[in-house]
């Protein structure tokens, strides 16, 4: 039977060169997704080591407030100047030299630009002269608070070289420096994975990173000989007491490539979250032709039960071929997701300046790529198998018939499966799935698409027939109508599979667009402002401007009242958060029209606060409540609550007075708002506003329309990453489309052989199959627009509670994934439609 | 026979070869066929099986190509004709019947009489889609799909769909080989009355001496070359030949097998 299932595939090999890919392409991505992120983080682990080799141990102080990875910036701990001292005084210790190292030193290059930074950090540090990593390339270190040195790929960006005046922007708002050197890096290395180095002075490094003088934030501890690390590590911890993290070279290293690992393992987790839904798509695809082959093959099962098989053997065979495909796609699947996944880490490693590890294969990737390959097959087989296995014997006697089966069963099915998936959404939506709510959503969904994909046979021979009716002026196109038509099982998969894709896009479309729209439109109405300050951020650290200009602003003529807003990352009464703080509450509270719930909130004295109301119901704060506050820097102290704000969806959390934000990890605001008086036209005051943001580049100033815009652009990209994710998934629907009209052509060889017999000409019988394909794929996006429009609403019905009030269905992107749709028809039919022009008339009509 | 002219020929072969295949597996199915199918005739091809009957057809109607030799329909020569031009030579010149797999199984049996014309964007002339669907008897099935029409039904669905664009020639390959007498009976009856009545030109490949003696004239094919022929044909005559025939070949069977395997001239 083995011998016979492999003889009979090898004849059927084309039929299953498509299939195979769908499997290919999803494992690849799994594959690959998993290489990638391993490669990545061998290749930090490799940075982190080279950083730190020379490193014996150093001592850091305690951070103040621990931030998560994902929540910001962590504002690194200072430690009085006499920590050096106390350091060297411990046996073992060779030497110790104090350090300053800290984000936020953002060059200015010579295009009057702050050199942007997409994730490493662009560290203000003191000059320690040559020696460990540092290499000067160019002039001399600083020694005058007016000088600074900075690495040469920094120096290269921003067209900068010795003997420059630079502006660079610290804790203080822009200052100028000459540049006196650039240094690189051992093993002539321009740069340390696109971290940014501006070295200053000792002092000068101290006051404008850390904001204080005789502070250090890391000594550099070297052992006297024959001390080892971690002797001299325990030795130092003991000598030192609490409140400081004395660490190895090694465990520093490990650290900072484990924070890092965190964040590519979430990418991972996307990645594969997409890779799935790709896999997903596979299965219908896979279905189908294993559906289609069964149907084709009915006689000669029919014989081979006949001749004494059993339905066992027939199950059997029809599932050995399914992991004969399962595993040679997968092995194929892992030898290109490996060959992805290195070329995506080594353009990943170019763009970061990260210099990529060796290729390995991590066993996960393996084992993941053959688990899944062969059970996606596997669990696509299992239901044309057990169709193939009911085949009763008499069928090889009789005339090959396509079975016209009632779609009752399947439409009831269909129905309770999305009645089942519509629940499960709903209590993930509404927050009662006991904390399992992400995978409520995400299980919903994915039921809802299989319910719908169960409905699609019975809808669409109505829908198919109304597509169809805008082809049917023409001969080819009326045929290629009745044909899409023929089949809905098989139409209905195929094009169920683009559904999937299609939805998730066009449903993301809907929220974001709802959200855009509800946003924008409370932004509108809610904010009293005609000209913001902003500036977009692209790393951890957002932009930020000098806070002169808000005064300068306020004297300027015709403008009424000006706000700034500061944020930070504080512990607040135990648990750690975003906490702002506006130059003026009144004009805050003006602005975004925030309402007193309890108390008022309309001045902060220092030593007090203000928080909205969802917070303090959740944290159970009320007006009069003393909270302790820890902020980035300085000492913790504790605040009264003098009022509670009606949260607004533009506008939460807790709010300090301005005093405190000297001790703001970011002294400087991040935001500022301008209130016009009456009659003033804002395009009359934006150009003196921008002008006095001539010295903070990170920032400019806009009108309300243009923030909103530019707010929402970010929305924008968000859909972009996730179109392009789904593309594969996409791509394998296209597939589909392909191997089903493929399929159905050398079903249909008689008929096409007698269409041209009858006159059908080449290029009418390639508008044939187009037109099938186009309406199979219209269909498809239509479902997918329709079903997607539905979980998005779905979900902005949930979001109302979020300030998504307004559901706003974005039209012409939808219209436009129809017309996409048209098109991918188009390109699909391409191959199958030359197949069938080029049908030979004598060998179609030739009876076997 | 009577003395043909030109015009009087709907189609002619001269001097046809074909060849399938090369070296060893060369088959020579036509060795120099010279045939004129009178026009407004009824002409049957006979010949045992293997006779190369099928693909003298397929030539004579530009389905196929030939290896040497000319075709001709009315005044065109298929040779040096595109595919552009033979599928048009089909849509708006020739009829076909074939065997079986005549019809479209997703199209009404109105439809698929109607194909060749849509296909070619013209409109039935109203009178004659009558006449045609009179003559068939199918006027009250004309709405149904093949799937719902007898065995018989759809060979005259077939008959009807070459026979509605008025072509120049209909060939019909076996067009009752999968039909029982009474079907067949029907069907040949079809095809004969629209020759004398509508001046159809109809070439008919048949293996029954029965159906063949519904035709004005049997040509008889052996071994790929015309053999003999027979005006006004009945049951017995053609039996006679057929019998004759087979001796014949036996006899030759050793003479002709040699030349097969000689190069073609
Ligand atoms: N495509 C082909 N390739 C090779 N040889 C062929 C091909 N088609 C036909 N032949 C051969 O040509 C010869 C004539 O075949 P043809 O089909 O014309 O016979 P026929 O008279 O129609 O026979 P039957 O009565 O069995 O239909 C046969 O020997 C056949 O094997
Ligand atoms: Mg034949």
């Amino acid at each position: 039977m083995l011998r016979a299932t492999l003889t009979s595939m090898l004849h059927r090999k084309l039929r299953l060169v498509l299939s195979g890919l769908a499997v290919v392409l999803g494992v690849m991505f799994v594959s690959g997704s998993l290489i990638l992120t391993d490669t990545l983080s061998r290749s930090f682990d490799n940075l982190f080591a080279g950083v730190y080799a020379d490193t014996d141990v150093q001592v850091h102080g305690e951070p103040k407030v621990a931030v998560d990875e994902f929540e910001g910036e962590q504002v690194p701990a200072t430690m009085p100047a006499d920590i050096v001292d106390r350091v060297a005084d411990v046996p073992g210790v060779a030497s110790a030299v104090g350090e300053v190292e800290a984000d936020g030193a953002r060059v200015i290059g010579s295009d009057g630009k702050v050199v942007t930074s997409f994730g490493p950090p662009r560290l203000g540090v003191n000059w320690g002269g040559q020696g460990g990593l540092i290499e000067l390339r160019d002039g001399r270190g600083p020694s005058a608070p007016n000088e600074i040195a900075i690495d040469a790929a920094l120096a290269s960006n921003a067209g900068l070289s010795v003997g420059d005046q630079v502006g660079v922007l610290t804790l203080e708002p822009r200052q100028d420096f000459e540049l006196v050197g650039t240094f690189g890096f051992t093993e002539d290395r321009d740069t340390i994975g696109g971290v940014q180095f501006v070295a200053f002075t000792d002092e000068v490094a101290q006051e404008l990173m850390l904001g204080e003088t005789g502070v250090w934030t890391a000594v550099d501890v070297k052992a006297a000989p024959g001390v080892s690390h971690e002797q001299l590590r325990d030795d130092l911890t003991a000598a030192l007491g609490d409140g400081y993290q004395v660490r190895t070279g090694a465990e520093l290293a490990e650290d900072a490539s484990a924070g890092l690992r965190s964040g590519l393992a979430f990418f991972n987790n996307i990645l594969l979250g997409f890779a799935g839904v790709a896999l997903f798509v596979g299965i219908f695809l896979i279905l189908n032709t294993f559906s289609i082959m069964v149907a084709q093959r009915t006689r000669e099962l029919a014989l081979t039960r006949a001749v004494g098989a059993s339905r066992r053997q027939i199950v059997g065979s029809v599932l050995v071929e399914a992991v004969v495909i399962g595993l040679i796609a997968a092995g194929l699947g892992l030898a290109a997701g490996v060959g992805v996944g290195a070329l995506l880490a080594t353009l990943a490693g170019g763009f970061a300046s990260l210099p990529t590890a060796g290729l390995a294969v991590p066993a996960s990737a393996v084992i993941s790529a053959f688990t899944v390959g062969v059970l996606v097959t596997v669990v696509a087989a299992g239901m044309p198998a057990l169709r193939a296995s009911r085949v009763p014997p008499v069928a090889a006697m009789q005339e090959a018939a396509t079975p016209d089966r009632p779609l009752t069963r399947l439409s009831v099915a269909g129905t309770a499966t999305l009645a089942a998936g519509g629940a499960m959404l709903a209590l993930g939506l509404t927050g009662n799935a006991g904390g399992q709510e992400l995978w409520a959503v995400l299980g919903g969904v994915l039921v809802c698409f299989v319910g719908a994909a169960l409905l699609t046979p019975l809808i669409a021979r109505p829908v198919v027939s109304l597509l169809g009716r805008l082809f049917s002026w023409s001969v080819p196109g009326k045929l290629g109508r009745l044909n899409s038509g023929r089949n809905p099982r098989r139409t209905a998969i195929t094009a169920a599979a683009l559904m999937v894709g299609v939805a998730l896009v066009a449903g993301v479309g809907v929220i974001l667009d709802s959200a855009k729209t509800s946003i924008g439109g409370l932004a509108e109405d809610a904010m009293d402002a005609e000209l913001i300050i902003s500036g977009e951020q692209t790393g951890p650290r957002p932009p930020s401007f000098d806070p002169d200009v808000l005064d300068r602003a306020a004297a300027l003529p015709g403008v009424d009242t000006v706000a700034g807003l500061y944020g930070d990352q504080a512990e607040v009464d135990g648990q750690t958060g975003f906490v702002s703080a506006g130059t003026d509450l009144a004009a805050v509270r003006k602005m975004f029209g925030l309402t007193a719930e309890s108390g008022t909130v309309d001045t902060l004295a220092p030593g007090q606060l203000v928080v909205d109301s969802r917070t303090a119901e959740d944290r159970g704060i009320a007006v009069g409540d003393r909270l302790p506050v820890q902020l980035s820097r300085g000492e913790p102290s504790t605040y009264q609550v003098v009022g509670v704000y009606e949260w607004l969806p533009i506008f939460g959390g807790f709010v300090l007075p301005p005093e405190a934000t000297a001790n703001f990890g970011i002294p400087q605001p991040d935001m500022g708002f301008v209130k016009l008086t009456e009659g003033t036209p804002a395009d009359q005051v934006q150009p003196q506003v921008a002008a006095l943001l001539a010295d903070s580049p990170e920032v400019s100033v806009t009108d309300q329309n243009a923030f909103i815009e530019q707010q929402s652009s970010q929305l924008d990209s968000v859909l972009t990453m996730i179109q392009i994710l789904l593309a594969l998934a996409i791509l394998i629907a296209v597939l589909g489309i392909i191997n089903t009209l493929a399929l159905s052509v050398l079903e249909r060889t008689r008929e096409i052989g007698l269409l041209r017999a009858v006159g059908l000409g080449r290029a009418a019988t390639m508008r044939m199959i187009t037109v099938e394909a186009v309406v199979i794929a219209v269909f498809g996006a239509l479902l997918g627009v329709v079903v997607g429009s539905g979980l998005g609403a779905a979900v902005v019905g949930a979001l109302g509670d979020e300030g998504i009030t307004t559901l706003t269905l974005p039209w012409t992107q939808l219209a436009t994934y129809l017309v996409l749709a048209g098109i991918v028809g188009v390109v699909a039919a391409v191959l199958p439609a030359i197949r069938a022009a080029r049908t030979d008339v004598l060998t179609a009509i030739a009876y076997e | 026979m009577s003395a043909l002219g030109n015009d009087g020929v709907a189609a002619r072969a001269s001097d046809v070869w074909k060849v399938y295949g090369s070296g060893e597996a060369q088959v020579v199915a036509l060795r120099g066929v010279n045939v004129e199918l009178a026009r407004g005739a009824f002409t049957a091809i006979m010949g045992p099986s293997g006779s190369g009957k099928s693909t003298l057809m397929h030539c004579l109607a530009g389905l196929d190509s030939v290896t040497r030799g000319e075709i001709s329909i009315g005044d065109t020569q298929l040779t040096g004709l595109g595919d552009a031009g033979l599928t048009k030579l089909r849509r708006d010149r020739v009829g076909f019947i074939f065997q079986q797999f005549n019809l479209l199984p997703m199209l009404t049996a109105r439809e698929n009489i109607l194909l060749p014309l849509s296909i070619a964007g013209r409109k039935p002339d109203r009178g004659w889609f009558d006449t045609v669907i009179d003559t068939v008897g199918l006027a009250d099935r004309l709405s149904h799909r093949p799937s719902q029409l007898s065995g018989g039904q759809q060979q005259r669905v077939a008959c009807a769909r070459a026979l509605v664009t008025k072509p120049e020639v209909v060939f019909a390959d076996e067009p009752t080989g999968n039909l029982d007498s009474r079907s067949s009976a029907e069907v040949l009856g079809f095809l004969r009355s629209s020759v004398h009545e509508s001046g159809q030109t109809i070439v008919m490949v048949t293996h029954d001496p029965a159906a063949a003696a519904y035709a004005d004239r049997v040509v008889f094919l052996g071994d790929g070359q015309i053999v003999d022929e027979l005006t006004d044909p009945t049951a017995e005559t053609v039996l006679d030949i057929m019998k004759r025939l087979d001796t014949l070949l036996l006899v030759n069977a050793g003479e002709l097998a040699g030349s097969d395997a000689g190069p073609v001239r």
